[in-house]
């Protein structure tokens, strides 16, 4: 990197310096930040508008929405459907958050050693990550299908093997989310790996630790921080899970695999519920609310622990 | 030469060959797919359903997925789709760089009052439930003429593209020694010059990686299209779908042409930005 204004005279090579008031300094970084807030504006006034919604009864088929209070509330949330797709929502943001992090933490050790394969290897790990989920889900729907499929032909599952009945629809969804997201958890966390400080490894090689007590001990505290990184993206990423999921099931059979996401598009876009589909979204916003506030809050902890100001 | 070995390395072990075989076991599983689309997407059409791994490779369904043949076989304007992902994806990152570097610059030089107040609105857009917005904007869309519109795509695609940037960014001006800047001043350069002149060139990387970034999510992004495009507008990730439904047909080799066309962008582009991919994808929170 070249350094093009770095001053190395000691004459002054511009203009005179103009003395700036302090209001105008003090204004500055808000002049600055002022197009984007005009954005967020943009966005924040859909938003209210659909939280506006969820006191109105407003669908296609009510040309005059009128407010009707908690109506939509009360309603959604003594609807079983709703927590049937809740609850599938959540137990599938657990699932997918969990098997990546164990397979990418995994995956992150063992290419942290040097191999050769593992050097071919990092070099086209992140591609799966970088391909439209919709895609992924559209090549992978095609080698699930029983007669042409060629998932069934390699494993000699037979031509019947359903990847997507009631019970394997929700595992079959997940073996996509791992293939695509596995190695976003690998790279932030060998990424994290490969920046600790070498010394306290090299003292434990010295007193004899054994590889196990040496990860357990010294290297899971430290790359703590960076896995929870991991973990909070990819759980908050599922909770509103749709683009795979809806191409590979949309929201099927039944509605074993109807995300909360999909449940608010069925709502709103197929039967033109717009109140209820948002109500659908606003009880999913506090949802993801309210783990981000008690995640980031776990961050914290864990990165003041790993900087070693907080016992 | 014997490489040093990093923290939790170790030297080769029997475990090691092991490790190998696992890490094998994974690039398969990775691969297969990929490799699967290429070969789905070189055969014919007789061919599509008939075999697995012999065939006689073609190169004819590109140029059918890419041709008024292809529109007509699956009514989907492939080539339409392709150039309106490109102009939305570049319009939405350019929205998303003018407006967000100044946001970003002010946020990662100066502690001001509202400062993190506006970090964490923009970085809330990269979280909250696309549908939430997506619904009014549906609406909204129609009342003002905008739906199915590469306008309507580039406003919407804000949410994907700008908190990435302005994040990436923040954390590239935060590293950036003040120093070099009031150098500039003591020298006489106005602020604004200081700016341009030094805190910019220096941020160049990261200007690069997180607008790469930034237009490979927004090439990615399917819902917002889904909801928002009818069907003059339609981008890839759309597109590509509707090749599965088309005119009752099976056409899965084109399907796997179309995808594979759509998938190269993002995947180019990623190969070159590697070295700031962990910094870009955590949003700043991890640097290598």
């Amino acid at each position: 990197m070249t350094l093009t204004a770095t001053p190395g005279k000691l004459e002054r090579t511009g203009p005179p310096v103009r003395a700036v008031p302090p209001w105008r300094r003090k204004l500055r970084p808000y002049v600055l930040s002022l197009p984007a807030v005009f954005l967020i504006v943009g966005i924040l006034y859909p938003f209210g508008l659909g939280v506006y919604y969820v006191f109105l009864n407003y669908a296609a088929q009510v040309p005059r929405p009128v407010l009707i209070g908690l109506a939509n509330l009360t309603g959604v949330l003594s609807d079983a459907a709703f927590w049937n797709s809740a609850g599938f929502t959540v137990l599938y943001a657990v699932l997918a958050t969990v098997i990546e992090t164990v397979l990418g933490v995994g995956i992150a050790l063992l290419l942290n050693r040097s191999s050769l394969i593992g050097r071919v290897l990092e070099r086209v790990l992140i591609l799966p990550l970088m391909i439209a989920p919709v895609i992924a889900g559209v090549i992978w729907g095609l080698m699930f299908n029983p007669q042409f499929g060629v998932l069934n032909y390699v494993l000699g599952l037979g031509s019947t093997f359903d990847w997507f009945s009631e019970s394997r629809a929700m595992w079959s969804a997940l073996l996509v989310d791992a293939w695509i997201f596995t190695p976003f958890v690998a790279v932030l966390v060998l990424a994290g790996i490969r920046s600790l400080p070498r010394e306290p490894f090299e003292a434990s090689e010295v007193d004899g630790a054994s590889w196990f007590t040496m990860f357990r001990r010294l290297m899971l505290p430290m790359i703590w921080p960076y896995i929870l990184v991991a973990v909070i993206f990819r759980f908050m990423d599922s909770l509103k899970v749709f683009d795979h999921v809806f191409v590979l099931t949309a929201g099927g059979p039944g509605d074993a695999t109807r995300t909360l996401q999909i449940g608010a598009y069925q709502n709103s876009i197929i039967t033109f519920k717009y109140s209820i589909g948002s109500t659908y979204m606003f009880l999913l916003w506090v949802i993801v609310f309210l783990t981000a506030r008690y995640l980031v809050g776990v961050l914290g902890k864990a990165q003041r622990r790993a900087a070693g100001t907080e016992a | 030469m014997a490489r040093e070995l990093r923290p939790g390395q170790r030297k080769y072990s029997p475990g090691s060959i092991a490790a190998d075989a696992v890490l094998v076991g994974w690039f398969i599983f990775s691969l297969f797919p990929l490799v699967w689309m290429v070969l789905l997407s070189l055969k014919s059409r007789s061919e599509q359903i008939s075999t697995y791994f012999a065939f006689t490779p073609t190169l004819e369904n590109f140029g059918t997925v890419l041709s008024d043949e292809g529109t007509r076989l699956t009514s989907v304007n492939f080539t339409e789709a392709l150039l309106t992902s490109v102009i939305n994806c570049v319009g939405a990152v350019i929205v998303s760089l003018v407006i967000g570097i100044p946001a970003a610059y002010a946020a990662g030089r100066w502690k001001y009052r509202g400062s993190n107040d506006v970090m964490f609105t923009i970085l809330s857009f990269r979280f909250a439930p696309e549908l939430m917005v997506i619904v009014p904007l549906f609406i909204i869309y129609n009342q003002l003429g905008i739906f199915d519109t590469n306008v309507g795509m580039i406003w919407v695609l804000q949410l994907v593209t700008m908190p990435l940037i302005v994040w990436i960014l923040r954390s590239y001006f935060q590293d950036m020694p003040a120093e070099l800047e009031q150098a500039a001043l003591l020298d006489g350069y106005s602020r604004k010059r200081a700016f341009l002149m030094v805190a910019l060139p220096l941020v160049r990387p990261g200007i690069a990686a997180s607008a790469l970034l930034a237009f490979i999510f927004a090439w990615n992004n399917y819902v917002f299209p889904l909801i928002l495009t009818g069907s003059r507008h339609t981008p890839v990730t759309v597109a590509v779908t509707r090749f599965l439904g088309g005119g009752g047909q099976a056409y899965y080799n084109l399907t796997a042409a179309a995808a594979l066309i759509a998938a190269l962008p993002p995947l180019l582009v990623a190969l070159s930005i590697q070295r700031y991919l962990v910094r870009g994808l955590s949003f700043g929170a991890v640097k290598s």
